[in-house]
């Protein structure tokens, strides 16, 4: 005799105790802490916090941990908790001239005021597994060296250089006082403002970033990318209190900056200057930020009257799947039961079918259902 | 079981349940126009029936009784998730007896129980937007609505009768509502359709990812979409469930071996217990073996 599945609860409460034993691992093994992740995966931390949009380095490493070291699951987390957060207000933009550069790069320029400064870059390591990391202990690691500071150095930065001589677009000024979009607190419309796009692509998912970013640079909306200058560092937040009349530092976030020089535009009745595409991340992210910058780009093709070609300048493809959180959850809900669903596309299939063998109708396509 | 104190009743926060109460409002003064607003980010996945906790969260009261359902029954396990939650954030009673909740939160079905005046059904949306498939661009579709431009989906009705003689959509069948907006009516198989017409209960649509909330206020006409000469069918079944021997009801297909045994049951678990516990018998419950022209 049938009985009708029941105990979801129960099977709900031992899958979770499952998955919090399949996360510890083998308890002979020591287990991490939040600080080895936040201080020795920083990148993933980093990932975490700006898909997560949400700056706080021992929650991000908190949600790696909980979510077994996947990112997506773990930015999922600290977005139902950043949810749920109050608003005080918003900061003042953050001076990205006035970063306290850790690394800052020009492909534009061979030398510039400031330098290249390689700082900690993965970039000209050659991808040889070190097998000394996986031997326990650890050797004491030698002080780099660094060129020393010097503190009235400056380090313009290079959009503004090439902005001096009137060759590039002037950077948008923000209007003191003018609302600032969030698309966390109001539904995205289209077309959208450069604001709103550009949240939503710095909360995007760094892969589809990556993959649009490169679809550009093989001809699909291509918008000739120079890296005017890619910087990363620490930057001051601001918030403006009003009853005080100025504004006062929160703190420092490190951040990611990268400013790519585009193709050029020009008419008769204008002068050629180049373009500009912005990308900025939290933490040190140059793939995402570059991604963005060239995305961020294409994206301003209706602006420059472009031919739209490829899908990173399409408004709605792009911004309506960068989330990873939204993409996830959609993709993975076919794991729900579908079965009333599936009853319902089974009884046509079959009515369709008997009606083919008696030959009361024949199909003028053989095409399926959608 | 008490609210946990961290979070405020029904986990939203008030401003948040304000916002979401004035796009249902709204959604209700024009029936089947899709509300955008604010949606959250929700400690469940989006596609798991984010929208439909944002309504339930933002109407809950105190006072109300909660019934879950997905796919028909209160005890598959996102059911069961999602009434959990409301149990830890709201402390409300939960029922599994439809006549006795006040909120109805549905994934893919309506009840088989006539719905009652003083009740709401919040319906789970993933893709709020029927002409979607047919045309992706929002700023297209949003156009069509405001021009009560359907045509596009009347041909496609007709293509479809054309191919296969029949209108190939069996679930999210589209509907018309108030004689003005063409509606999805979410995932339900179209064998629920006719049960949202003139319906006493108030229906409301939650769709959490693509942040729209609709409505189909009580006693509203809903229609679903046909033609003259191919009319509306609602799905039928050839059997009566296997265990309450009902013939009025949605039936799931259980695969009982691999030599092409099945069964049919009641989709709608509540209303198959309660038959049962009235004396009806399916031939496969009760120890009779009743053929399938003597039940019921």
């Amino acid at each position: 005799m049938y009985v009708a599945v029941k105990g979801g609860e129960r099977a709900i409460a031992n899958a979770h105790s499952l998955l919090a034993k399949s996360r510890r691992g083998d308890e002979s093994t020591p287990e991490l802490t939040v600080t080895q992740i936040e201080q020795q995966l920083s990148l993933s931390v980093d990932r975490v916090m700006a898909e997560g949009s949400l700056y706080d380095r021992p929650l991000a490493a908190l949600a790696i941990k909980q979510a077994r070291g996947d990112l997506i699951e773990a930015i999922f987390l600290i977005r139902a908790y950043r949810t749920t957060l109050p608003r005080f207000g918003f900061s003042e933009p953050v001076d990205t001239s006035a970063m306290e550069v850790r690394r800052r790069i020009s492909a534009t320029y061979k030398d510039l005021p400031g330098g290249q400064v390689l700082g900690p870059t993965f970039d000209y390591t050659h991808r040889l597994l070190d097998f000394a990391l996986a031997a326990e202990g650890e050797t004491a690691i030698e002080a780099p060296a660094t060129a020393p500071v010097d503190a009235d150095a400056t380090m313009p930065r290079v959009t503004d250089i090439i902005a001096a001589d009137d060759l590039i677009e002037k950077s948008p000024v923000a209007e003191p006082g003018a609302p600032v979009g969030d698309l966390t607190r109001d539904p995205l419309a289209f077309p959208a403002a450069r604001d709103l796009r550009l949240q939503n692509l710095a909360r995007g998912d760094e892969g589809f970033l990556l993959a649009l970013g490169y679809s550009t640079q093989r001809g699909y909306g291509r918008n000739h990318p120079f890296v005017g200058e890619i910087r990363m560092g620490e930057v001051e937040v601001e918030l403006m209190v009003e009853e005080l009349g100025f504004a006062v530092p929160l703190g420092e976030i490190t951040v990611t900056e990268c400013q790519m020089v585009n193709q050029f535009t020009g008419s008769t009745k204008e002068k050629a200057r180049f373009t500009r595409g912005y990308g900025l991340s939290f933490g040190h992210c140059e793939r995402r930020a570059m991604s963005m910058s060239l995305v961020d780009r294409a994206l301003r093709s209706t602006e420059f009257e472009e031919e739209i070609k490829g899908p990173a300048q399409d408004e709605e493809f792009v911004l309506s799947h960068s989330d990873n959180v939204q993409a996830t959850g959609f993709v993975e809900h076919l794991k729900l039961p579908h079965y009333v669903d599936f009853q319902a596309e089974l009884a046509l299939l079959r009515q369709m079918r008997a009606e083919y063998e008696a030959g009361t109708f024949a199909p003028a396509h053989q095409e399926a259902a959608e | 079981m008490s609210a946990a104190p961290a979070y405020n009743f029904a986990y939203l926060d008030e401003q948040t349940k304000r916002m979401i109460r004035r796009a249902i409002l709204k959604a209700i003064a024009i029936p089947g126009y899709q509300v955008p607003f604010a949606s959250r980010e929700m400690p469940m996945p989006y596609g798991w029936g984010t929208g439909g906790v944002q309504i339930t969260a933002a109407i809950l009261g105190k006072q109300d009784v909660l019934k879950v359902i997905d796919q028909g029954a209160d005890d598959t396990t996102n059911a069961v998730s999602i009434r959990a939650f409301f149990a830890k954030t709201a402390g409300v009673e939960g029922t599994t007896a439809t006549e006795k909740a006040t909120i109805i939160q549905t994934r893919h079905r309506i009840p088989e129980a006539a719905m009652q005046d003083h009740q709401i059904i919040v319906y789970q949306v993933p893709l709020p937007e029927p002409l979607r498939l047919l045309e992706p661009r929002e700023t297209e579709t949003r156009t069509m609505h405001a021009l009560a431009e359907y045509g596009l989906m009347h041909v496609k009705l007709y293509e479809d009768i054309t191919r296969h003689g029949h209108i190939a959509k069996t679930f999210d069948y589209p509907v018309e509502v108030a004689g003005r907006y063409v509606m999805a009516p979410s995932p339900i198989p179209k064998f629920d359709n006719p049960k949202m017409d003139d319906c006493p209960a108030l229906q409301l649509f939650g769709a959490g990812r693509e942040k729209r909330i609709y409505a189909v206020p009580p006693y509203t006409k809903v229609v679903s979409l046909d033609f003259e000469d191919h009319p509306f069918e609602p799905t039928k079944f050839d059997h009566p469930c296997a265990l309450c021997g009902s013939t009025a009801s949605y039936l799931d297909e259980v695969v009982t071996d691999d030599k092409g045994g099945r069964m049919f049951v009641c989709s709608d678990t509540d209303y198959c217990e309660k038959r049962r516990a009235e004396g009806h018998h399916g031939h496969l419950y009760g120890g009779e073996d009743m053929p399938l022209e003597a039940a019921e």
